[in-house]
């Protein structure tokens, strides 16, 4: 009973302090809130740069052309060869008559009404769709060495580039957070310990009167835990609001660019961002606030 | 009982409250703040640790608050052996034990009533006790009327009164006072030295640390004089002597 009534009493302080410090709870918010502000801006920009060349990726095909004389059936057996192989996201088969039907609409419209036969009765094909385009030059050596296969179209230049972009747009962005991340714990870890040492003569207090570790330590802990926790609510939820209306701003003044400007939903941005934020801000505020206070505490 | 038997086990008499044998305490090498230091303190007794600045008063209330080890000897406070005492027993036995400092040291932040409740919130009063506790113990030291006051709004003397609540609401056995009246004109001093008899009467054990000689003299209680870390003297109804007297 008496454990009951000291919990939420040093819960009652703890929530008290962030009114008795005012300044220190506004000045610690902010610092939280500005540093997971700039942690969350870059791992948009990160994220929606990694979707666009995931996606710039994704239009990446192989064609595959067959000999004279395969049939459909052998093609559809190549197909589903093709399909087993973890490299491989998608492969269409294009007929030859779909061939010709595509290449009329796309470039000679009226034109063509002067064919009477299909000029691509050879070019029955099938288009493959890569899951990571790096593969690409295991996956056409394969092909090659199929014995139906007469040529293999690709785009060596494109998937080279793009796989270079990835790996780079990886490592800066993995360094970049880390080191964001790095400066957040410092920062927010350093307000932490300020607001403890400033408050050094009231340990010291409770401890001469007969307060055990949990008694003077509890209501700090909690005290940083909320400072922590709506510190890093802040730019979530200035992030939820403005992300919505500043994707669709850019995507109507830049319309030429919409097929290359594909913003990720902040449901997927949040899936990772929310997480980390919060355990950044609160566990920084734990951590640091157990830790500061243990150094006051040998009185 | 649990008391009792702590005692027996450290062979201290039944009646001493306070055991110091040969103890020596060095903060550099050479140089004792307190160099041999044997005193016994007898449970309900009035008795003042005067001496000039450096003479060891503060490292000694420091030792018995268990805030610092002797380097050399033993110290028994109720029967706990502080050379001993393992970190997490600190607490409950500073429960035992009431202090008052020269510069009050209150939560600024808080007012009277919740200075004196917060001693009893530490020690797990439940909070009816402390709504009847704090009342009572603040009528006795004469601020009644001003449970609701921040604390920047009181005199000095107040202040020092909310400190004495504070040290005496959780009923100490021991009530241990660093210059209490240090910072206080000659009027409230005597208040509070009359509020400190009167505690004592009521069975707790008081020290007072001090170099108030005119206090002390008019007081005529025990008197242990400390002198460059060293007992010089431990009279009955004593006074202040210093080194020219």
């Amino acid at each position: 009973m008496k454990k009951i009534s000291t919990f939420f009493y040093t819960i009652g302080q703890g929530i008290r302090n962030l009114t008795r410090n005012k300044w220190y709870t506004l000045a610690s918010i902010a610092t939280i809130a500005a540093c997971l502000f700039l942690f969350g801006l870059f791992y948009i920009v990160v994220m929606n740069f990694q979707n666009m060349v995931h996606a710039a990726e994704e239009g990446v095909s192989v064609t595959v052309f067959f000999k004279e004389g395969t049939t459909e059936e052998q093609i559809l057996a190549v197909q589903s060869m093709v399909e087993q192989r973890s490299e491989v996201r998608q492969v269409d088969y294009i007929s030859a008559d779909q061939a010709w039907e595509d290449f009329r609409n796309d470039y000679l419209g009226e034109y063509a009404d002067g064919f009477t036969e299909n000029p691509l009765v050879d070019s029955a094909n099938l288009q493959i769709y890569l899951s990571d385009v790096a593969m690409q030059p295991n996956l056409v050596t394969y092909l090659e060495s199929i014995s139906e296969v007469r040529d293999v179209n690709r785009s060596e230049v494109t998937a080279t580039t793009l796989s270079g972009v990835n790996r780079l747009v990886a490592y800066i962005s993995v360094a970049i957070i880390v080191v964001l991340f790095a400066v957040s714990i410092f920062l927010i870890s350093n307000t932490v310990t300020i607001g403890i040492s400033v408050r050094q003569e009231e340990i010291t207090i409770m401890k001469y009167i007969g307060a055990t570790d949990y008694f003077v330590r509890a209501p700090f802990v909690i005290e940083c835990i909320l400072i922590g926790l709506i510190g890093s609510s802040i730019p979530l939820i200035v992030i939820y609001f403005v992300y919505g209306r500043l994707t669709e701003f850019i995507g109507s003044k830049f319309t030429i660019l919409s097929n290359l400007l594909r913003f990720l939903p902040i449901s997927v941005i949040f899936e990772k961002l929310v997480p980390a934020s919060l355990i950044i801000g609160v566990g920084i505020g734990f951590i640091g606030s157990f830790v500061t206070v243990r150094r006051h505490l040998r009185v | 009982m649990f008391a009792q038997k702590r005692r027996a086990r450290n062979k201290i008499p039944p009646d001493e409250i306070i055991t110091m044998e040969h103890v020596s305490k060095a903060y550099t090498k050479n140089i004792p703040a307190l160099n041999d230091v044997t005193l016994h303190i007898r449970r309900g007794e009035f008795v003042f640790i005067v001496g000039d600045s450096g003479s060891g008063k503060s490292t000694l209330i420091k030792l018995l608050l268990r805030e610092l080890v002797p380097t050399e000897g033993r110290i028994t406070v109720m029967g706990y052996d502080l050379n001993r005492i393992s970190h997490g027993k600190i607490p409950k036995f500073r429960r035992n034990l009431g202090i008052v400092f020269q510069d009050f040291r209150l939560l600024p932040d808080r007012n009277v009533y919740e200075n004196v409740a917060f001693a009893q919130r530490i020690v797990q009063t439940p909070g009816r006790d402390i709504r009847k506790n704090v009342p009572a113990v603040l009528a006795t030291v004469g601020l009644a009327g001003k449970y609701k006051n921040k604390i920047r709004h009181l005199s000095g003397g107040e202040q020092q009164r909310v400190a004495l609540a504070r040290a005496l609401v959780n009923k100490p056995a021991i009530l241990l006072a660093d210059e209490p009246t240090g910072n206080l004109d000659p009027g409230i001093t005597r208040e509070i030295m009359h509020l400190l008899e009167k505690i004592n009467e009521n069975g707790t054990t008081v020290l007072v640390v001090t170099h108030d000689k005119e206090m002390v003299n008019t007081m005529r209680k025990r008197v242990i004089t400390l002198r460059r870390g060293v007992v010089v003297e431990d009279e009955e109804e004593g006074v202040y002597r210093d080194e020219e007297d």
